[in-house]
């Protein structure tokens, strides 16, 4: 396997760099509308619709007047989405007052981020997937992504208000240890086969949900398989096919 | 792995249960079970329904599914963002082309890369083909379900036909995995412009074909109308997208709506709506919008712009940390990656929102006080494809 | 040649030992013809594809080359059929086809039987494959079959009735039950007064000759109304557990029966063996007779695969409410208008 060209790489970490520099993850508790307008002044000066970003704002701006202190952080990408963050306590409140207040009948999907770097990471140098290090997990810190976050587990659901145009896209905090949160079934009955997916996938537990059971697996199926510390075996037997070889295209200097 | 808390060990031994509920056949007074599938002719592919029966009347209809599910979300993981494409290619296999589209767009919002306009007419002209390749074997094959068996050789027919323009472009019938990251792999062949309407014009007759035979026929009127009907509200809230939402009454299309990074709004063209939200109404939507696909593409053919086909992307992807959702009004429905990056060549996790999942979760809603025929005939109209059940 | 036979006119009903490959040669031919030129080729055409090419000339061979397969197959009985049950039921459904085809008349003397009561008989007998269905979907111990045995039960008494209230409208009109009776008051019949085609029955009871077939589609569980072996629903009803062997004899009796009925209604509404221009006596029609019955049956039986073909399913409930509230309404109106015109006249 050749090696990466060394311009690559820097381009790559240059792009990486800029792209960090631009977008810094929101994690103070109570969020003002100028740290999400400063965060992604760069990107919004470019974009060329402006309007969508203006509805966005008046959204968040109706969202945290009717939630007010439920509402731990937000952010806004401009042109791109609207997140918003509650603790896991007021998540069918959330859901309900965005159905009923702002007419998000459209249940899009349900899923859970699992924040927690995988142990599993494969190197670039490395053929197969290196082993399970304890150590290097406490290693690496945990980083949310938008809205932050402060457990591992981050349950996220998308809305939509087709009288609006809009989707919002909600997360909340699990806990780590025991994750559950209320189901969203009487708010959206398509919750349901969303809600045994993550259980079954995370391990997250939905209260009040009337039928719990694997989706996918076989009902004595052990450990939940979208957990970042759940093994890829396949990964870890076989080496992995190449990120790096990239040949060059015709008439072109490698 | 062993069980971390009490709730994981509940669960389990719920789901145990549950599992076992199903899996024996509960022989009762009241009725039969009746198991459709997974080895069935009507589920086309390996769904399972397990139907609770008074007489031929369906008291309850559950489906079972997994029995394809292959856990693309945990193989994004350890897939850099290229090389994911080939996956996301296979979970609706009819209409190959519209996976990728969504997925490449969703990195293109994290890198902020625009494909140049080339390669979006392009995208958007073989994204209306795939839903022409999937919605015309959704004509044939419903009446298949319901009893006709002609209709679906011509579908097979005059599929061919767009699947050669496809392949024409990208090398592939089935699996094209041609979207890039920036743009598009190759260019249009030659005189490719001039066969594809061609192609358009002999679905245009499929089209008036499958309306006259099909649309036309009293018994598949009989057999569709007044069946398997949802209201908008409940269409809505169990998140049904595409056709059957818009056979549900709701004017709502993400090409017109939400429309990102394709040129839809370069074209004049219609959504089409039917009040009725039945099989019947499920299929006429269909019907148009396969109409309207080769309107749009006839357009697009006209005023596809000169220039580059790829914009500037270094060779070696690194997708800068952030989240995004893309949809995109796929052929089954509402289809969407939510990526979350951390800036490596490797999405962090992807989360893979497919539209028949979110249609088919409404079967036991809408298989109640049915009778066993409108079964077939209701899971048809809502039309799923296994792959993009199961993922 | 023709004294020679006209000397013995139906020399071939002289002995058992001949009567028997006859009667398998009138119901397996018209099966076997019926098969590959409708089923394989007509069908295929009708649907934009070439069908089977491969086995012979143009795939003439096919249906052997389908009957040899068959006949190797393993004869699988399900673990808790009944097994008696299972390994009779395709004896029963083609015991009624032969015994159908027994009171049909080919000609002025070639003919099996020739009962007074010929077309009560084969009404009669024609019920007799429900029991071979029902036996068949009960016995097989499969949810599927059941469902499409009962289905088949229901649907064939419901379209008996029909049936046989559509026959009677000929029955009127030609004032005998005799088959042989019929088609001879069709070859000697007159249209107003001009006897230059005969009068078949076609011409006065369409509305008959259109309950008929709709109601003999129904019998031989053919699309629009084969939710018996519904393949999208019921895999293939009663016929899921049948394999080899006993699949084929089943296979047979569905296209066999098709020909026959489809004879039957040559007999009733199109003169039979009868060719107009040729004096019903005449000798000659022990010959060509059963060559112009085959030829009529064919096209009758073209009707009934091309819609086969064509149309969708019915569901149960329509299925019932078309025969009971619009089919035997309309054949209890015709047979009250031709009563009423055959007085009058």
């Amino acid at each position: 396997m050749s090696e990466i060209p060394e311009h690559l790489l820097k381009r790559a970490q240059a792009a990486r760099e800029k792209a960090e520099s631009s977008q810094e993850p929101t994690d103070n508790a109570s969020p003002t509308k100028e740290t999400n307008s400063q965060t992604t002044v760069a990107v919004a000066d470019e974009s060329p619709i402006q309007e969508i970003d203006e509805k966005a704002e008046e959204i968040l701006e109706r969202i945290s007047k009717g939630l007010g202190q439920k509402l731990i952080s937000s952010h806004i990408a401009p042109n791109r989405g609207l997140w918003i963050r509650v603790s896991s306590d007021d998540w069918r409140e959330t859901a309900q007052f965005l159905r009923d207040q702002l007419d998000c009948r459209f249940f899009d999907w349900l899923s859970v981020i699992d924040w927690m770097p995988s142990p599993y990471g494969r190197e670039l140098e490395t053929e197969q997937d290196v082993d399970s290090q304890a150590e290097r997990i406490e290693d690496q810190p945990i980083e949310w992504g938008y809205t932050g976050g402060k457990t591992r587990f981050q349950l996220i659901t998308r809305v939509y208000s087709i009288s609006l145009g809009i989707g919002v896209m909600v997360k909340a905090d699990l806990d780590d240890h025991n994750p559950r949160a209320l189901s969203l079934i009487p708010v959206y009955p398509g919750a349901n086969w969303h809600e045994r997916e993550a259980r079954e996938m995370f391990g997250v537990t939905f209260d009040e949900h009337p039928d719990l059971r694997n989706i996918y697996l076989p009902g004595d199926f052990e450990g939940h398989p979208l957990r970042k510390d759940y093994p890829l075996l396949s990964r870890r037997i076989k080496p992995w096919p190449g990120i790096v070889d990239v040949e060059a295209m015709p008439g072109e200097e490698k | 792995m062993s069980m971390t808390s009490e709730s994981d060990q509940l669960a389990y031994i719920a789901s145990q249960a549950a599992d076992a509920r199903v899996n024996v056949e509960v022989e009762t007074d009241e009725g039969m079970t009746l198991n459709l599938g997974p080895q069935h002719p009507a589920t086309h592919g390996t769904l399972r329904i397990i139907a609770k029966l008074d007489g031929e009347k369906v008291v309850a209809a559950e489906p079972i599914m997994g029995y394809m599910h292959r856990g693309y979300e945990k193989l994004t993981e350890v897939r850099t963002y290229p090389q994911v494409t080939t996956l996301v290619n296979r979970i609706d296999w009819l209409g190959s082309f519209a996976n990728e589209v969504p997925f490449i767009l969703a990195a293109e919002q994290l890198m902020e890369v625009e494909a140049p306009p080339r390669a979006q007419w392009i995208r958007t002209i073989l994204f209306e083909l795939s839903r022409i390749a999937n919605v015309c074997l959704f004509l044939g094959d419903m009446a298949v379900q319901i009893g006709a068996t002609t209709p679906v050789f011509y579908a097979f027919r005059d599929r061919e036909f767009v699947l050669n323009q496809i392949e024409r472009v990208t090398g592939g019938r089935f699996h094209p995995n041609f979207d890039r990251i920036g743009g598009l792999k190759d260019d249009l062949p030659k005189g490719w412009i001039e066969e594809t309407r061609g192609a358009l014009n002999r679905m245009t007759d499929f089209c008036d074909e499958m309306e006259e035979l099909v649309l036309g026929n009293e018994i598949f009127q009989a057999r569709t109308r007044g069946i398997g009907t949802i209201p908008s509200d409940v269409a809505l809230a169990y998140g049904l997208s595409g056709a059957n939402l818009r056979a549900s009454g709701i004017d709502w299309d993400i090409r017109r709506d939400a429309n990102v990074g394709l040129v839809y709004d370069q074209v004049d063209w219609k959504v089409w709506t039917h009040p009725d939200g039945d099989s019947f109404a499920r299929f006429w939507v269909r019907l148009q919008e396969t109409r309207e696909a080769c309107n749009i593409i006839d357009q697009l053919l006209g005023t596809i712009p000169s220039g580059p086909i790829m914009a500037k992307v270094p060779r070696i992807i690194k997708v800068p940390p952030g989240e995004a959702y893309v949809a995109t009004e796929n052929p089954l429905g509402e289809m969407g990656f939510y990526v979350v990056s951390k800036g490596d060549l490797t999405p962090f996790r992807v989360k893979i929102r497919s539209a028949s999942f979110s249609n088919m979760s409404i079967a036991p809603w809408v298989l109640k006080d049915v009778f066993v025929p409108d079964i077939i005939s209701i899971l048809a109209s809502l039309y799923f494809i296994l792959g993009d059940i199961d993922r | 040649m023709i004294d020679l036979l006209a000397l013995s006119p139906a020399w071939w009903q002289e002995t058992f030992l001949i009567k028997v490959p006859i009667g398998l040669l009138a119901v397996l031919l018209p099966a076997g013809t019926i098969v590959y030129l409708y089923l394989f080729k007509a069908i295929s055409f009708m649907q934009s594809r070439l069908g089977p090419m491969e086995a012979g000339p143009y795939g003439s061979l096919q249906l052997l080359a389908e009957v040899g397969k068959w006949i190797q197959k393993e004869d699988i009985f399900p673990s808790k059929a009944d097994k008696f049950v299972f390994a009779a039921a395709p004896f029963v459904v083609l015991m009624s086809t032969f015994l159908l085809v027994v009171v049909i008349p080919a000609g002025p003397d070639a003919l099996f039987v020739d009962l007074d009561a010929g077309i009560y008989f084969a009404m009669a007998i024609s019920s007799v494959s429900v029991i071979g269905i029902l036996m068949a979907g009960w016995s097989s111990a499969n949810k599927y079959s059941l469902l499409g045995g009962i289905r088949a039960a229901g649907q064939l008494i419901a379209y008996e009735l029909p049936l046989i209230l559509a026959v009677v409208g000929v029955v009127i009109q030609a004032g005998t039950m005799n088959m042989q009776g019929i088609v001879l008051s069709q070859a000697e019949g007159e249209i107003f007064g001009w006897g230059g085609i005969g009068n078949p029955f076609i011409l006065t009871q369409f509305i008959g000759f259109a309950i008929f077939m709709i109601a003999v589609q129904a019998e031989l569980t053919q699309a629009p109304f084969d939710m018996p072996v519904a393949e999208s629903e019921l895999v293939t009803g009663y016929l899921t557990e049948y394999s080899g062997i006993r699949f084929l004899l089943f296979f047979i009796g569905e296209f066999a029966s098709a020909g026959v009925f489809s004879a039957i209604a040559a007999v009733l509404f199109f003169g039979g063996w009868y060719v107009p221009g040729i004096d019903p006596a005449n000798q000659i029609f022990n010959v060509i007779g059963p060559l112009v019955l085959a030829a009529k049956m064919m096209l009758i039986a073209f009707l009934i695969f091309w819609f086969r073909f064509t149309f969708p399913r019915f569901r149960e409930d329509q299925l019932q409410r078309l025969a009971w509230k619009f089919l035997i309404p309309l054949s209890l109106a015709n047979i009250a208008l031709t009563g009423v015109l055959k007085v009058a006249a």
